[in-house]
């Protein structure tokens, strides 16, 4: 616990001192200096302290290996305290102050938008770990993401729906969260036919009590129930079902990943979500990652961190294979990312910046996840 | 419209933790003309108190009914150390300053109880669950009509503990000296503390009363969904408004406000549409006040000048 207080301490005497030593070429000869804006406060608080954990890994084994072409990384992070605003100013703090020479950040499509154009108005290169909203990479050449998008998971959970031959789906959506329509848009499109939808009920972020709606739901009694939210309210729908004896499946996005949806034990038996990594993957990459943030940090990484990680290696791959510190070399090589071996898969960057990497489907039984389903991208 | 019984006890259930946090609310006006926007907090600090006592009684494997009277007593004890202690350090040294003043004040005591929770040494920003083991034995069904109405612990302990908690108040501010002291302090400050009220002590008790409502909305919440940092915003802001529908100053009107919020707002959800659950919830209320100005158990505004 001590430990992460000191290691914001320190992050935040870095910044200082950058800020009244070095004027200009961002960090000495001897390293490179990377941006990073994170919710590291605020209401998504979670997911900036968590996608910010996987980053320091991945630059801390980089730096201990000895670094990248021959350089130690320095990553600055900054807050944004979960506003767009502050992503704003936090993004033209580290390319105007500290020279960053790229960017990563951030969790939330918002914030990824707001702080995205001014990245693509300097031209440095910005890599979100965890955007899925379609419009981030859209805003221009130099955005990019290493995660699947919303339409792509939402498609994927309606194929889903119709291969279990559920005919009467109920939709429980969270009318606050631009992902949560997103997944419901893309979901009802490739649900199609294949059955009805015949409720849709919604709630709002910080909601507590879903009773009424689930109630509402229950009579209208459906085959399965899709709630695109993210964890914290989910898994409150889903205990709160299973209370009133609704006992169908429930199943949506990745926003259902988190340690605490595990903690759901049996009650969560016969739930399934699309996640970017399965926890026992056999692949080595995974079973390493795991390791060593457990080592790090004690705890558990969730579906945030593994991307911070991913989002971070990739980065230096970049950097590596760029060859210098220079933001537009560094852009190139980002864009020309093919097959890099990442934690959540095998991560090739497209002509849309986007990542192509395959999707699995977990279901939830006894307190862990196992996989159902993977779809190739 | 089967389903109607089944959601009157959703909405009542509901409306008992925006009771419990209104009286808070009400009290410390009715004394002070304050809205203390700090109050929402305490009830988080109530919840996350009794997060951390539970965790240790399950570890120490106590039975159940052991259990939960340690956590509620445990989290009252904190909230109304809590309370006393942001009365008597942020409120009271600006008691004689413009009002305005002390409300910024307040809204301060809150963004720092807020983001003090935040840090990992103290919760963290993460949702957490109380243990398996209690909230289990709280979502038992006690009683079942059909499959349409279902009754679980938690919906008794929630409306029979505030009603319960409100009778107490109500005996305490009727019957007692200390309850005498309150209302003439609340009926007129200056006058009150001429004829040889403490009114400090006043205060303080009415905080650490208050604050005490709010520990156990904030356990029973805590036991029936989640704990985080920042759940004291949206409660707050639900009790604030149920305490003025209600009449603010005024007891039962909390009370009453309380419920009355919770009931709309479930039967809008139900019934009406629960994109818009919000949105009609506080139309009522806007139509309210435009009505009766004062809330609907509120006094005429008149004898407080």
């Amino acid at each position: 616990m001590r430990w992460r207080l000191l290691i914001t301490i320190t992050l935040l005497s870095l910044s200082l001192n950058s800020c009244k030593k070095e004027g200009s070429g961002g960090g000495n000869a001897n390293e490179i200096v990377l941006g990073e804006y994170a919710s590291m406060t605020g209401g998504t608080a979670t997911f900036g302290q968590s996608s910010h954990k996987g980053l320091i890994l991945a630059i801390e084994q980089s730096n201990n290996a000895g670094g990248v072409i021959g350089k130690k990384i320095k990553l600055i992070t900054e807050d944004d305290q979960s506003n767009q605003d502050q992503a704003n100013a936090a993004v033209q703090k580290l390319i105007s102050r500290d020279k960053v020479v790229a960017i990563l950040g951030e969790v939330a499509s918002s914030r990824s938008l707001a702080g995205g154009s001014v990245c693509q108005k300097f031209k440095i290169p910005m890599l979100s770990p965890a955007s899925t909203n379609n419009t981030v990479t859209e805003i221009g050449d130099h955005v990019f993401r290493i995660c699947f998008t919303d339409d792509f998971q939402g498609a994927v959970c309606g194929r889903f729906a119709a291969k279990r031959g559920w005919k009467k789906i109920a939709m429980l959506t969270d009318a606050r969260q631009d992902y949560s329509k997103g997944l419901a848009k893309s979901f009802r499109d490739a649900y199609g036919r294949s059955g009805t939808i015949i409720m849709e009920e919604s709630y709002r972020t910080d909601d507590r009590d879903f009773k009424a709606q689930l109630t509402k739901i229950k009579g209208a009694s459906p085959d399965a129930v899709f709630v695109p939210g993210y964890y914290g309210e989910a898994i409150l729908i889903v205990r709160q079902a299973r209370e009133i004896g609704l006992n169908v499946p429930l199943f949506g996005g990745d926003g259902w990943d988190s340690p605490e949806t595990l903690k759901l034990g049996s009650i969560g038996n016969g739930c399934y979500y699309t996640d970017h990594f399965h926890r026992e993957d056999p692949r080595p990459e995974v079973k390493k990652f795991i390791d060593d943030f457990h080592a790090k940090y004690n705890e558990d990484p969730d579906a945030m961190a593994v991307l911070g990680y991913d989002a971070g290696n990739v980065m230096l791959d970049a950097i590596k294979r760029a060859g210098k510190a220079d933001s537009s070399a560094i852009r190139d090589a980002l864009a020309a990312t093919k097959d890099f071996p990442g934690v959540t898969g095998k991560i090739t960057i497209d002509e849309k910046r986007n990542a192509r990497k395959p999707i699995v489907i977990l279901e939830l039984r006894d307190g862990a996840t196992h996989l159902a389903e993977t779809i190739a991208p | 419209m089967d389903q109607l019984p089944q959601q009157l006890i959703i909405g009542l259930s509901v409306g008992a933790t925006y009771a419990l946090i209104a009286l808070g609310y009400t009290m410390v006006y009715g004394v002070l003309r304050l809205i203390n926007f700090a109050h929402g907090d305490v009830y988080m600090v109530g919840a996350v108190s009794g997060y951390y006592l539970s965790n240790w009684m399950v570890k120490k494997n106590a039975p159940l009914a052991l259990t939960l009277t340690v956590v509620f007593a445990g989290s009252i004890v904190i909230c109304a150390v809590l309370g006393f202690v942001i009365e008597r350090f942020a409120y009271r040294p600006l008691r004689s300053r413009p009002r305005l003043v002390v409300l910024i004040t307040a809204i301060g005591v809150s963004l720092l109880l807020e983001n003090l929770a935040q840090l990992g040494v103290f919760f963290g920003p993460t949702p957490r669950q109380y243990p398996e083991s209690i909230k289990m034995a709280l979502a038992t069904q006690v009683f079942r009509a059909g499959s349409a109405i279902s009754l679980t612990y938690s919906d008794i302990l929630s409306l029979s503990v505030s009603l319960g908690l409100m009778a107490l108040l109500t005996w305490v501010i009727l019957k007692t000296r200390t309850g005498l002291a309150l209302r003439a302090v609340s009926f007129r400050f200056d006058t009150a503390a001429l004829m040889g009220v403490n009114t400090d002590r006043i205060i303080s008790f009415t905080f650490m009363f208050g604050s005490s409502l709010a520990a156990v909305a904030g356990v029973m919440d805590g036991l029936r969904y989640n704990v985080y940092p920042l759940m004291g915003i949206l409660y707050g802001l639900k009790a604030f408004v149920a305490a003025v529908l209600g009449g603010i100053g005024s007891i039962p009107g909390a009370l009453v406000g309380g419920l009355l919020i919770g009931l709309v707002e479930t039967l809008v959800k139900a019934y009406i549409s629960s994109a818009y659950a919000d949105a009609v919830a506080f139309l009522i209320l806007i139509l309210v006040l435009l009505v009766k100005p004062s809330g609907l158990f509120g006094s005429q505004a008149a004898e407080k000048v």
